[in-house]
């Protein structure tokens, strides 16, 4: 058998992702690292200045991330240190670019601040993650579990929460 | 109810028959079922209900919103740990006779989904009659339980004797 | 027993809608604060159909996934399943074959259709045309049909696969398709007449349920919902995959932001999907491969495997064991027929994902509920959900 790959006649076109060398030269506290794989570009920020970075990505007319698209909550395993890993996928609908805004946090601290007050889907998106990782979001309006009912003990999404449950 | 303890234990056992005939037959034909579509196969229950596989000619169309007015459940869908309660809460609701179609895998042993968050079979819930396999079951499928359920119906006795000790 | 009228008294009466409602479309629970039949507040209560997907995932081996994706928006589930496909062959650096991506793109489009069909159906049921759903069942019928043609069943089908699609079209699928599609202007025309026409209906929904854009985009409306409000954007235009770029079709827009301009967007898009099909079954008459050359992922002939033991030494371990994917995380948007749908897939170089996250559409477009059922009456809810389109399987997983 061979090792060739079939290309199609018109090559896929990937999502653009911006090129986010503009906006470390502003937050060199924030941002730690800036990854590029697989066409995407990841920007690893710490949890200090988060507001900040995002409020100058959503404000800032060449960037314009007026959209908040998801918000994906990764445990990194249990006895991994940073344990969470939170990625804010934003969208521009003016530019037509993405942009991926990763924080990493630990186990005995997983706090992050709101994004409420910059993008209203925060709200339910801030939500399911609360009630699947356990990770707590300061200023969130409403705060409660989403998913699962309210009385319910444990964070199903967490790697050490077995399948079957409890 | 009263129906059955009144004119049950006056009458002798020949006519009491022929009256669980006539109950049953009413009864059989005119199955209502309450609305209690929760995932994929309520839209397979939509799909039994419309113009190719027509449920009108069992006299089962009208779905019931209030279960006070309907005589089967058919639970057709994934049952989540946070439904269950309200699973029996509609049931107990239901007047006598009641009976219950376990529609799909999901509904009647969990399915597809061994996790935390399914019920592994509806029937630790409420007490089924007919169990309908199939990942949706095809509208055909369905309509094979209410003809199931309807051959249950008609085996049962109405007016039971009362055997005085 | 008398109540005197206390003017300071709150007259304002706290009920639930749903979970078992005939209009909520799946079980979604509804408190309302109502003010005699106004709605003061809503606050939806959801998760009655959390089924837990995302960490069933996490324990299939990436081919067996697509079974599971199926099964989340269940209308929609060639689009569940083409948009983890493709943010698994971006992973891999793989990419599908043209006759498998226009596969890809015909089926897609024909669940748009039948998706669309069923919003159009229950959307009029609730309003009180009850026919619509009957003809709206008549075609979505011929539609499953043909799925069961192509793939082998009605409604989770789990057809495309990475790399591709699971088989090539069987010989009568063509014509079956063609007459299909050919019918189908018809139809359309008929549902202009009897719905969109009808003055009730439009009284029903014009001036309700409004959102404006501002608000729309902040929500992350997507989908119909927010081409309703004015905001032109479509990801198969926009971010095109599997070959959408090289089909002509238009995206309608209106920017009424209330429920009739929802519908006119739905009936117009169903317009433009039968346009695709068209396109794309005549590009299936000409033969090619329906999967990607991989050696990880198609599985060799089988009469080669019965002759030599290294071809079979090779199907065995793409069938039992399965195959691993290179270290990474990738998140891949596609158009379904409520919005955008994104899987977030992230490997540690195993057999199975490490995770999968899906950016449910129904989900951010339920959260928006409150803002645009506040102050209008309790029947106006019924509408505005269904034009909203939400598929609990979706809301929930």
């Amino acid at each position: 058998m061979s090792e060739s790959i079939e290309r199609a006649p018109s090559a896929t076109q990937y999502p653009r992702y911006v090129d986010a060398s503009q906006v470390r030269g502003k937050f060199e506290t924030t941002i730690e690292e800036v990854i590029e794989a697989v066409s995407e570009v990841t920007v690893i920020a710490r949890r200090d200045g988060l507001v900040a970075l995002m409020t100058h990505l959503r404000d800032e007319p060449s960037l314009r991330f007026d959209y908040l698209s998801d918000i994906a909550g990764l445990d990194l395993g249990e006895f991994a240190s940073p344990r969470f890993a939170l990625s804010y996928h934003l969208y521009s609908l003016t530019h037509n670019h993405r942009l991926r805004i990763k924080v990493l946090l630990d186990e005995e601290d997983p706090r992050v601040p709101t994004m409420c007050p910059l993008w209203k889907s925060a709200n339910w998106l801030e939500r399911e993650i609360y009630d699947m990782f356990g990770v707590t979001f300061d200023g969130h309006p409403d705060l409660r579990r989403i998913l699962m009912p309210v009385d319910y003990e444990g964070h199903p999404l967490r790697k050490d929460f077995p399948i079957k449950g409890y | 109810m009263g129906l059955e303890t009144t004119v049950g234990d006056l009458l002798p056992e020949v006519i009491t028959t022929r009256l669980d005939a006539l109950v049953n037959w009413g009864r059989k034909s005119s199955i209502w079922p309450a609305t209690f579509g929760l995932a994929c196969c309520a839209i397979e229950m939509m799909a039994m209900t419309d113009a190719r596989n027509d449920v009108a000619r069992f006299g089962a169309e009208v779905f019931r919103a209030s279960p006070r007015q309907a005589d089967v459940m058919i639970v057709a869908g994934r049952v989540s740990i946070k439904m269950a309660p309200v699973l029996r809460r509609i049931y107990d609701q239901m007047p006598e006779p009641k009976w219950v179609i376990s529609m799909g895998v999901c509904a009647s042993a969990g399915g597809v989904f061994n996790n935390y968050a399914i019920v592994q079979g509806v029937d630790k819930v409420v007490p089924v009659d007919v169990f309908v396999p199939g990942c949706p079951p095809r509208p055909e499928g369905l309509i094979w339980a209410i003809m199931k359920l309807q051959e249950k119906i008609e085996r049962e006795k109405v007016f039971k004797e009362e055997k005085v000790a | 027993m008398l109540r005197k009228p206390d003017p300071l008294a709150d007259t304002q009466m706290t009920i639930s809608l749903g979970p078992q409602h005939p209009s909520t479309h799946g079980v979604l629970r509804l408190e309302l604060v109502l003010d005699g039949e106004t709605v003061i507040r809503a606050i939806p209560d959801i998760g009655y159909l959390h089924t837990g997907i995302e960490k069933t995932m996490e324990k299939e081996k990436w081919q067996q996934v697509v079974t599971v994706t199926c099964r989340m928006d269940y209308l929609n589930s060639f689009g569940n399943d083409l948009g983890y496909c493709l943010a698994v062959e971006k992973l891999m650096g793989v990419e599908a074959p043209k006759r498998a991506q226009d596969l890809r793109v015909l089926f897609t489009e024909l669940n748009r259709l039948s998706s669309h069909l069923v919003w159009f159906g229950t959307h009029a049921m609730d309003i009180g045309a009850m026919t619509a759903f009957f003809y709206a069942f008549v075609h979505r019928e011929k539609i499953l049909d043909l799925y069961e043609c192509a793939t082998g069943a009605r409604l989770h089908q789990s057809y495309f696969i990475i790399g591709g699609t699971r088989w090539d079209l069987p010989a009568n699928f063509i014509d079956l398709c063609d007459e299909f599609l050919k019918g189908f202007p018809q139809f359309l025309d008929e549902c202009k007449r009897l719905v969109t026409g009808n003055k009730i209906f439009q009284r029903r929904t014009m001036g309700v349920g409004i959102i404006p854009k501002e608000s729309a985009i902040s929500w992350a409306l997507s989908g119909p919902t927010i081409r309703g409000s004015g905001v032109n954007w479509d990801i198969r235009k926009t971010e095109p995959y599997s070959g959408y770029d090289t089909y002509d079709f238009k995206v309608p827009v209106y920017d009424g932001c209330d429920v009739w301009s929802r519908y006119l967007v739905r009936m117009d898009e169903m317009e433009e999907s039968w346009k695709i099909c068209v396109e794309a079954l005549k590009r299936l008459r000409e033969p090619g491969e329906h999967m990607a050359n991989h050696p990880k992922l198609k599985l060799p002939e089988r009469d080669l495997m019965k002759k030599h033991i290294d071809v079979m030494i090779h199907h065995f371990l793409v069938a039992s064991e399965g195959f691993t994917v290179p270290i990474g995380e990738v998140y891949q948007s596609i158009e379904s027929a409520r919005g955008e749908i994104g899987f977030y897939v992230v490997s540690d170089g195993k057999e199975r994902p490490y995770r999968v996250h899906t950016r449910a559409p129904s989900f951010v477009n339920l959260s928006a509920l409150p803002e645009m059922v506040e102050g209008s009456l309790l029947a106006d809810v019924v509408a505005v959900i269904g034009s909203i389109d939400i598929v609990l399987g979706d809301v929930d997983r």
